[in-house]
């Protein structure tokens, strides 16, 4: 920890992601109009951003500095949605299949391979449409095609870590496969899973607003940040702030999870730790 | 301790001469006085080997005269002349042929041989190319490397290890040097190339009358091959002095330490009471005086200054002929 | 090299085959009906039975697999729902427009971004490594509609210097069809005006979609050479007398290049699915719009077929990406004897 603090560019990642979960947490307080989450007032749409509305309206009236902040919560909810349930699926297959050189090892990575093949966006596009568009249904495509990144990084962390010493002497000892695998080979595959998870928050969240923009993610009224900027390129070029402040949030969080992700895989990595010499 | 250098044992100009020299690099752990005033000197001709154990500051003294230190190190003080040229501040190439410890990892493995071999003498050496081609294949055949004609557009992982070893071998005659200097250049071979290899380096330098700078920490290689020797102890000299000498009778407590307890290997002392210090956190005076059986009050004060005695060698202990505790003799 | 590219095709066959399962399967298993969507809201379930018996969808779903998997391996792809035309001819004539673009946008990626990637490692935890990172990082932070419309924002609306959307001005008409890559075509038919004109239209989408692999490339490129200037060999090169710069351009970045390579094969991926999006933005005609075009009908033959060629197109850039790495690194050819 303290050596990701000592690295400039990891600590504004982390500074971004806390200050997004605060933002999330307290949203409704935040928010100068919480109200416009729902409510559209038509006598002052498409104002530019003023005092009184830090960001402008949008086409219906709406503060966008509040469904800016109010749609922090969505982001996050949804990327951290994504991530636990890939996790749930590709971590097991990564152990299973790193275990040991057999064919069930064969065709777990093959499937993973599979899937990786699939055009994510398409893949989550289709079913989002297929099954009844919505959020619940972006994130289920989401979590199915972003699950084979953790089954590849787990796999290779197992495969790595089979071969260590330990695991050897663990074995001699007569300890079980699942034990060894839950006790110690997860806990030390646990570093190269949480830079693939920060990593996975960022992409996850770029890859929902992508499903929000063309309309099989999140549906109005929600203030999501991908239908707004969607919404707001029938307004072009006039109200330019409709489109930029949605999007620059996107940015930002994004930007907060990668930044956050690289330094913890500097810290993780030890063979590109800061040079000793 | 420059002074040492006036009443040299050879009248004779140096080939190399390292005067004083300290290297020290930045960690985040503090500064690391990796060298702190090391001199020692090279005849023309002549055969040095520097022995110590791993961390003693071999490597680094041998970037310093190969002009490669890391990024970050800083010669705050001292001078490695060679035929009296102060290489730390201009670098010679070309002059100085080097022989790395590992084979398998020296040669870049997307290359072929020939192309990086011809690189070096391209930069560093008269004539055309062919000219070049054509003196490597004549070294190949001067190491005994087999089918030397076609060794130059072989890839390096078309090479065993020994092969490889004549190979850079080769290379590091390629450009005619003066000096040969060779980092454990057999550790990685099994026993009977090692000392294949060995005496073909020896010869090919003596024939050429090149000197020769040879860092090991095998007592027996050493004897075979160097005439002089350099005992390194964390970043400094221990002793200097004819191998012979040095190991028949080694005068500073470290190196009759050393001896008794691998009479064949410069490693560890084991069950000596302490570890080589770090770097980072060397002990003011000698540097030995913490694990030395025989130090006195002076030795955690005053750096010793190396010692002539009788037979030319130097020693950096001023109570070198205090007999050992039998205990420390192991 | 030869029998080696034959077998790298054999082994991708499989996984193809699975790819057409795998999709047929995700997109059938959901809940919508495909009869029901085509038939309308005012559809009675008689209309509706007509259309399923007439695409078959009235047969159970593993027999509807076997058929699909069978027309696919016949190299028939079936015919839109929507439009009724064969599928195979609706994206011959789109690919081309996605493949210039993904392949120019690739170009600049690693145009740009092996060169960046080796500045920031030569100047490893100094300034420019540190601008280096914060713009790859920034580059895979950065949404490409929402840079798309700021583009086009800045350079078509308010800048009016380049084309909004599209791949050429329509007065100009289209080049002779020959590759369907519109640059290509149009330098071969000597309308050095079109290519041009086409460059124009291909600016901003290719800035666009670049950027994630720029990003990724540079980043790769950094730790790939990183990595290799602490390799022993960079050491006795140095020793030897190689020229730095010789050493940093040449001898290090060719080992450092092959993890990069294989970058570039799994960002074609990534580049396709971003295709998705910025086609949609610039009204570019390529399979991106297919797709969402595809989608939003709920025709699941074209969607299906989509799917299916841009698997093989991904197949492919692997394959590609294998040889070429065995060309860079000859002990990966060596493996293979």
């Amino acid at each position: 920890m303290r050596r990701l603090l000592r690295d400039p560019v990891a600590t504004l990642g982390l500074l971004l992601v806390l200050f997004a979960v605060v933002v999330a947490a307290f949203a409704p307080w935040l928010a100068p109009y919480p109200e416009d989450a729902f409510e559209s007032h038509l006598l002052q749409r498409l104002q530019p951003p003023s005092r009184e509305f830090l960001f402008g309206t949008d086409y219906l009236g709406r503060d966008i500095f509040s469904r800016v902040i109010l749609g922090t919560r969505n982001a996050l909810a949804v990327a951290v949605s994504v991530v636990v349930a890939s996790m749930l699926i590709g971590v097991p297959m990564g152990l299973v299949a790193g275990w040991r050189d057999n064919w069930v090892s064969d065709v777990l990575m093959r499937i993973t391979d599979i899937f990786l093949a699939v055009p994510q966006l398409i893949l989550a596009l289709a079913l989002g449409q297929l099954m009844s568009p919505g959020l619940t249904t972006a994130m289920a495509a989401l979590s199915l095609t972003y699950w084979p990144f953790f089954t590849r990084t787990v796999y290779a962390e197992t495969r790595r870590l089979r071969g260590a010493l330990f695991v050897d002497a663990l074995a001699g000892l007569g300890a079980s496969p699942s034990r060894i695998l839950l006790l110690h080979v997860l806990p030390n595959a646990a570093p190269a899973i949480l830079v693939r998870a920060t990593i996975g928050m960022g992409f996850t969240i770029l890859t929902a607003a992508i499903l929000g923009f063309l309309g099989v993610g999140a549906a109005p009224p929600s203030p999501d940040w991908g239908l707004a900027v969607a919404e707001a390129r029938q307004h072009l070029p006039e109200s330019w702030w409709f489109a930029t402040f949605p999007g620059l949030a996107i940015l930002l969080l994004v930007l907060g999870f990668n930044l956050l992700g690289d330094g913890l895989r500097d810290v993780a990595d030890p063979r590109l730790r800061r040079s000793r010499r | 301790m420059s002074d040492m250098l006036a009443d040299s044992p050879e009248a004779a100009p140096s080939l190399l001469s390292v005067r004083d020299l300290a290297v020290h690099i930045r960690t985040d752990g503090g500064l690391a006085r990796i060298l702190d005033g090391v001199s020692f000197d090279l005849p023309p001709g002549g055969t040095l080997g520097i022995v110590g154990e791993s961390g003693c500051g071999k490597s680094t003294l041998l970037r310093a005269i190969l002009g490669i230190l890391p990024k970050g190190a800083r010669v705050p003080q001292g001078q490695v002349l060679f035929q009296g040229q102060d290489i730390l501040r201009a670098p010679v190439r070309g002059r100085i042929g080097f022989i790395p410890q590992d084979p398998y990892l020296s040669l870049n493995p997307v290359f072929r041989a020939g192309d990086q071999l011809l690189e070096g003498m391209r930069r560093h050496a008269s004539g055309s190319r062919d000219e070049h081609r054509r003196k490597l294949v004549s070294l190949f055949q001067a190491v005994q490397l087999p089918e030397p004609e076609n060794a130059l557009d072989k890839y390096p992982h078309q090479f065993s290890g020994g092969q490889r070893q004549r190979l850079l071998i080769a290379a590091a005659l390629a450009c005619d040097p003066d000096l040969v200097v060779a980092d454990e250049p057999t550790t990685a071979l099994d026993v009977t190339t090692q000392l294949e290899i060995l005496a073909l380096l020896r010869g090919l330098t003596a024939e050429r009358g090149m000197g020769l700078l040879f860092v090991t920490h095998d007592f027996g290689v050493l004897s075979a091959v160097c005439e002089d020797v350099a005992v390194l102890y964390a970043g400094r000299v221990a002793d200097w002095g004819p191998t012979g000498n040095v190991l028949a009778d080694p005068r500073h407590p470290y190196t009759r330490m050393l001896l008794a307890c691998h009479p064949d290997r410069a490693t560890d002392l084991v069950g000596i009471p302490g570890t080589v210090p770090a770097a980072t956190a060397q002990p003011p005076g000698c540097r030995f005086h913490p694990r030395c059986p025989i130090a006195r009050p002076v030795c955690s004060q005053a750096v010793p200054e190396p010692l002539r005695i009788f037979d030319g060698s130097r020693v950096a202990c001023p109570f070198h002929a205090d007999p050992l505790p039998e205990v420390a003799l192991g | 090299m030869a029998r080696y590219v034959l077998r790298r095709i054999l082994l991708a066959l499989p996984a193809l085959l699975g790819l057409v399962l795998l999709t047929f399967v995700l997109v059938r298993v959901v809940p919508a009906d495909p009869a029901a969507m085509l038939a309308g809201d005012a559809a009675t379930p008689a209309q509706i039975a007509e259309i399923r018996a007439r695409y078959g969808l009235d047969q159970p779903l593993w027999q509807q697999a076997v058929t699909h998997v069978r027309q696919v391996l016949t190299g028939d792809l079936g015919s839109s729902i929507f439009s009724g035309r064969p599928v195979v001819e609706e994206i011959g004539f789109r690919l081309p427009a996605t493949l210039e673009l993904t392949f120019v946008a690739l170009l600049l990626s690693v145009v740009l971004g092996v060169p960046l990637g080796l500045l920031a490692a030569l100047d490893h935890n100094g300034p420019v490594d540190q601008i280096v990172r914060l713009l790859s990082v920034g580059g895979l932070a950065i949404a490409g509609f929402w840079l798309a419309i700021m583009l086009q924002l800045v350079f078509s609306m308010e800048l009016d210097l380049l084309p909004l959307r599209g791949r050429m001005d329509v007065a100009l008409g289209n080049p002779p069809r020959f590759s369907g890559l519109f640059l290509l075509d149009s330098l071969l038919a000597g309308r050095f005006d079109m290519a041009g004109n086409a460059l124009k239209h291909l600016v901003l989408p290719a800035v666009t979609l670049c950027l994630p692999g720029l990003a990724s490339i540079a980043r790769f490129t950094r730790s790939g050479v990183l990595e290799t200037l602490q390799k022993d060999f960079v050491l006795y090169a140095r020793a030897a007398g190689y020229s730095p710069f010789r050493l940093a351009t040449i001898y290090v970045l060719r080992n450092a290049v092959t993890v990069t390579v294989t970058q570039v094969g799994l960002l074609f991926g990534a580049l396709i699915s971003g295709a998705v999006a910025v086609e949609a933005i610039f009204d570019w005609p390529g399979l991106g719009t297919y797709a969402v075009q595809a989608i939003l009908a709920a025709d699941y033959k074209a969607l299906l077929a989509v799917t299916l060629v841009v698997g093989v197109v991904y197949a492919v850039v692997n394959v590609l990406v294998d040889v070429v790495q065995a060309l860079v690194d000859p002990r990966v050819a060596e493996q293979l004897k």
